[in-house]
C-alpha cells in the first residue's frame, strides 16, 4: 500500500521514540530517566538507540526504586530541569505513588504558588502482551482522580508523537499513558505532525446517531466499530478524550447535544472509572438532551488473566462496541 | 356575582369542550335550566345552572377546551342588579384561567389518570413540552417502548402536516373513560365482596298485583323495587353512601347511579336523584326517561356527576351473579343477577322459588364486612315487604 504524499507510515513505538528524540534535541534541560531506558533500550524498546545519540547524562538508567527515582525527577524539575521520568508500567507506578500524589501534585499548593513541578511522567498501560495480572492493569482512573496532575492518554500515533513535547512545556506535572498493546501497530500520520494540544478531546469521526467516547486503546477499536456500523447504515461519532484530567466537558456535551446518545468505552475496570465520572457529568449537564440512558463498556473486574483469549475477553473489543450500539440504536 | 365553572362530570373527567352556549348575556336563568352543551368523553352533555339570575358575561368561546373548574360565565344573582364585584372578579379570572390551553389531542383527558404508564427519554419529554405534543398519544419505538426524539419528531411532523391526530370516536371515548375509571378503581380500592340470595316470590307477586292496575306503559319492572330497597337500606346503613376522598365522606342525598350498558360497548351511569324519596312509579318514570337518553349519550350534567352509590343489574336471562367494580370515588356497588328458579329450603321443606343473587362490592378502606352484611340484610328485609317500598 502506498503512503499518500506528506504522510509517513510509522509504528506507535517509533512515534514515541521520535517524541523523545525531538524533545531531547529541542531543549537541553530535557533528560530521560527510568529503569533500563539506556543500555537495554527500554523495556519496550522505545528508547532504543537514544543512549548512543544523547549520552548517559540525558538517557539515565536508574536503580529499581520507583519511589526513589521519581522523587529525584521531581527534585530535578524543582531545580530547573525538564525530566522525563519513565515508569515502566502503571503497575509499578504504585511504588512511586507517594511521590506523585504527595509531592508532584501538591507542591504548588503547599508552597503558596512558589514551587511548580514541571515533571513529565510516562508510563505504559493496559494488557495485550500476555504479561498477566501484575503487568497488565489499566489504572488511568487512579491518576485522573488527583487534583494537581494533568493526565494524558495517547490513543493515536499523532498523540504518541505530539503529546510529550507539549507536556514538557507545561509548568505543572503531567502524566502520559502509553498503550502497551499498540506498540507494534502501524498507522499513517502526517510527516510533519508534531506538538499537539493537551487540553482538548478530539472528535475523531463526525456522526449524528450516537457518541462513542473513549481513550487510549479504545480509540482505534471505536473507529473500527464505527466503520462497521456505518456500513450497516448507522452514523456514530467517535470522541477521543485524550485528556483524562481535566476532562474536556465542552467537547463531550457538544457531542451529546448533537447525538443524544452515549456509549462510554474504556479498558479500565468498570467501577469508579473515567466513564463513571463522565456519565455523571453528562447527567448533570445534559440530562434533557439524552434520548436514551448513557451506557458503558468497561473492563471486566478481574485480575487480568494470562491466556490470550481470556485477556481479549477482559476488555471491550470492536465487536462488543458494535453489538452494544446496535442494541442501543435498533434494540436487537 | 355567581361564578359558573366547568363542572366535573365524574371522577375521571379532567376537561371538557364547550360546544354551544344556549344563553347569551342578558338571558335570565333559573335553577335547572340548561345553559350550555359540553362535550366530554361521555358524549354531549347538557349543563345545568343551579342558581337564579341574569347572564352577565360568557368567558369561554365555543369549541374551547378547558379544565374542570375553569370559570366559564358570570351570572348576576336575581337579587343583585349591578355587577359591582366585576372588577375584582375580572382579576380573579386572570389567575383562575390556566395559561397554556389544554392540548386538544385525543386522549389528553384521560392522560392524567394513566400518565405514568408511558416511558419517554428526557429529550423526548423536553421536546414534547416545547412543541406542545401530548406524549400519551405518541407510540414509543425506543428500548422497552420508550418514546424517543424520533417518535416526537414524527408526531410533530404529522401535527404540522395537518394530518389530524385521529380523534377517538364517541364509542372509543366511552371505552377509554371506562378503562380509566376501572383501572383506577382496581388499583386504588381494596374491594371486599359479599353475596346473599333473596327469595323474590313476594316482590314478584306484589308486582303482578300492582301491574294489574296499570297500563302497559306504566307497569313496574322488578328493578324498580330493587332500586328502592337499596335506597331505603342506605338510609339505615349510610356508610355505604358516600365518597372516599382522604377519608370517608358521607353524602346526605341518596343518588343511585344505575349502570346502563351501551349497545356499542361501554357503560353510562346516570344518577337517580334522591331515590329514597321517590315512589316506585316515579322511579320507573326516571328509568324510562334516562335509559334511552343514556344510550343516546344525551344526559344532563347533574345526572352524570351526582351519583353517590351504584347499582349494576344484569336483568333477565343473564348470569346469576355479578360482582361489581366500584366507580371511584364511591365506596360501594350493588350487583343484581337475573332472577332464576332455584331449589329453596325453608321450614325444613324443599321448594322451588324465584331467586335473586345480590352482591355487594365495597371499599374496605371505608367500611368492613359487618357494615356490608347489615346493608345486604336490610335490602333483603325491604324486599320482603314490597308494599312498603
Amino acid at each position: 500500500m502506498n503512503t499518500p504524499d506528506g504522510y509517513i507510515k510509522i509504528t506507535y513505538r517509533e512515534a514515541l521514540k521520535q517524541a523523545l528524540r525531538v524533545s531531547l534535541q529541542k531543549d537541553e534541560r530535557v533528560f530521560l530517566m527510568g529503569e533500563d531506558v539506556g543500555r537495554y533500550g527500554g523495556a519496550f524498546a522505545v528508547s532504543k538507540g537514544l543512549l548512543g545519540e544523547f549520552g548517559p547524562d540525558r538517557i539515565m538508567d536508574v536503580p529499581l526504586s520507583e519511589s526513589g527515582f521519581t522523587g529525584a525527577g521531581i527534585g530535578a524539575a524543582l531545580g530547573g530541569l525538564r525530566p522525563i521520568v519513565e515508569l515502566m508500567t502503571v503497575n509499578f507506578s504504585l511504588l512511586a505513588m507517594d511521590q506523585v500524589v504527595n509531592n508532584a501534585a501538591t507542591l504548588l499548593h503547599m508552597s503558596g504558588g512558589q514551587l511548580n513541578v514541571p515533571v513529565v511522567i510516562r508510563m505504559s498501560t493496559g494488557l495485550g502482551r500476555q504479561l498477566a495480572a501484575q503487568h497488565s492493569h489499566s489504572w488511568e482512573p487512579i491518576y485522573a482522580h488527583i487534583p494537581g496532575l494533568i493526565v494524558l492518554s495517547a490513543g493515536t500515533h499523532e498523540d504518541a508523537r505530539g503529546m510529550l513535547p507539549a507536556a514538557l512545556q507545561s509548568p505543572d506535572p503531567v502524566v502520559i499513558f502509553e498503550s502497551n498493546s499498540m506498540l507494534n501497530l502501524e498507522a499513517e500520520i502526517p510527516a510533519n505532525s508534531g506538538m499537539v494540544d493537551i487540553t482538548t478531546a478530539h472528535v475523531k469521526r463526525e456522526g449524528k446517531d450516537i457518541s462513542i467516547i473513549t481513550y487510549g486503546a479504545g480509540v482505534y477499536k471505536a473507529m473500527d466499530a464505527a466503520q462497521i456500523l456505518a456500513d450497516a447504515g448507522m452514523n456514530p461519532e467517535v470522541i477521543d478524550l485524550r485528556v483524562l484530567r481535566p476532562l474536556d466537558e465542552n467537547a463531550v456535551m457538544t457531542s451529546v447535544r448533537k447525538t443524544h446518545r452515549v456509549l462510554l468505552v474504556e479498558e479500565a475496570w468498570g467501577s469508579v472509572n473515567i466513564s463513571a465520572e463522565l456519565s455523571a457529568r453528562i447527567m448533570e449537564q445534559a440530562f434533557y438532551e439524552l434520548d436514551a440512558p448513557v451506557q458503558r463498556l468497561g473492563g471486566m473486574e478481574v485480575p487480568i488473566p494470562y491466556p490470550k483469549h481470556l485477556e481479549d475477553a477482559c476488555v471491550p473489543q470492536t465487536a462488543d462496541i458494535v453489538t452494544r450500539i446496535k442494541k442501543m440504536l435498533q434494540h436487537d | 356575582m355567581i361564578e359558573f365553572c366547568m363542572p366535573s362530570l365524574g371522577a375521571d373527567m379532567e376537561a371538557g369542550t364547550l360546544c354551544e352556549w344556549l344563553v347569551s348575556p342578558g338571558s335570565v336563568v333559573k335553577r335547572g335550566d340548561i345553559i350550555a352543551v359540553v362535550e366530554t368523553q361521555k358524549g354531549l352533555i347538557d349543563i345545568e345552572v343551579f342558581e337564579e339570575g341574569t347572564i352577565h358575561k360568557l368567558l369561554i368561546k365555543e369549541n374551547e377546551k378547558v379544565p374542570v373548574g375553569t370559570l366559564m360565565a358570570l351570572i348576576i344573582p336575581a337579587k343583585e342588579t349591578t355587577p359591582k364585584t366585576e372588577k375584582r372578579l375580572a382579576e380573579k379570572i386572570q389567575t383562575i384561567r390556566p395559561t397554556p390551553a389544554i392540548q386538544t389531542t385525543a386522549g389528553g383527558m384521560i392522560a392524567a389518570g394513566i400518565k405514568s404508564s408511558f416511558k419517554a427519554s428526557p429529550l423526548a419529554k423536553r421536546m414534547a413540552s416545547e412543541k406542545n405534543i401530548d406524549l400519551s398519544t405518541v407510540k414509543g419505538s425506543g428500548e422497552g417502548g420508550a418514546i424517543t426524539r424520533e417518535d416526537v419528531e414524527k408526531a410533530l411532523m404529522e401535527k404540522e402536516a395537518g394530518i389530524p391526530v385521529v380523534k377517538p370516536s364517541a364509542v372509543e371515548n366511552i371505552r377509554l373513560a371506562v378503562a380509566a375509571a376501572m383501572t383506577r378503581s382496581n388499583r386504588e380500592i381494596p374491594h371486599y365482596y359479599l353475596e346473599t340470595r333473596v327469595d323474590m316470590s313476594r316482590p314478584l307477586a306484589f308486582l303482578r298485583e300492582a301491574n294489574k292496575q296499570r297500563t302497559v306503559k306504566q307497569r313496574l319492572l322488578p328493578v324498580v323495587l330493587l332500586i328502592k330497597a337499596v335506597a331505603k337500606a342506605l338510609k339505615e346503613v349510610p356508610d355505604l353512601n358516600g365518597y372516599w376522598e382522604y377519608g370517608l365522606k358521607l353524602k346526605s342525598e341518596i343518588n343511585i347511579g344505575f349502570v346502563v350498558s351501551l349497545r356499542t360497548g361501554g357503560v353510562m351511569i346516570p344518577a337517580i336523584h334522591e331515590a329514597d324519596k321517590k315512589t316506585t312509579d316515579e322511579l320507573m318514570d326516571s328509568l324510562n326517561d334516562m335509559i334511552p337518553r343514556a344510550r343516546a349519550m344525551k344526559l344532563r350534567s347533574s345526572e352524570l356527576a351526582d351519583s353517590t352509590v351504584t347499582i349494576t343489574s344484569l336483568g333477565d336471562e343473564n348470569v346469576e351473579t355479578v360482582f361489581g367494580v366500584i366507580y371511584p370515588p364511591q365506596v360501594a356497588i350493588v350487583g343484581f343477577g337475573s332472577i332464576t328458579e332455584q331449589p329453596w329450603a325453608e321450614n325444613e321443606k324443599l321448594d322451588s322459588r324465584p331467586v335473586l343473587r345480590m352482591t355487594l362490592a365495597a371499599d374496605h378502606r371505608a367500611t368492613d364486612g359487618n357494615t356490608g352484611s347489615r346493608f345486604l340484610m336490610t335490602v333483603k328485609r325491604n324486599l320482603q315487604k314490597p308494599e312498603t317500598l
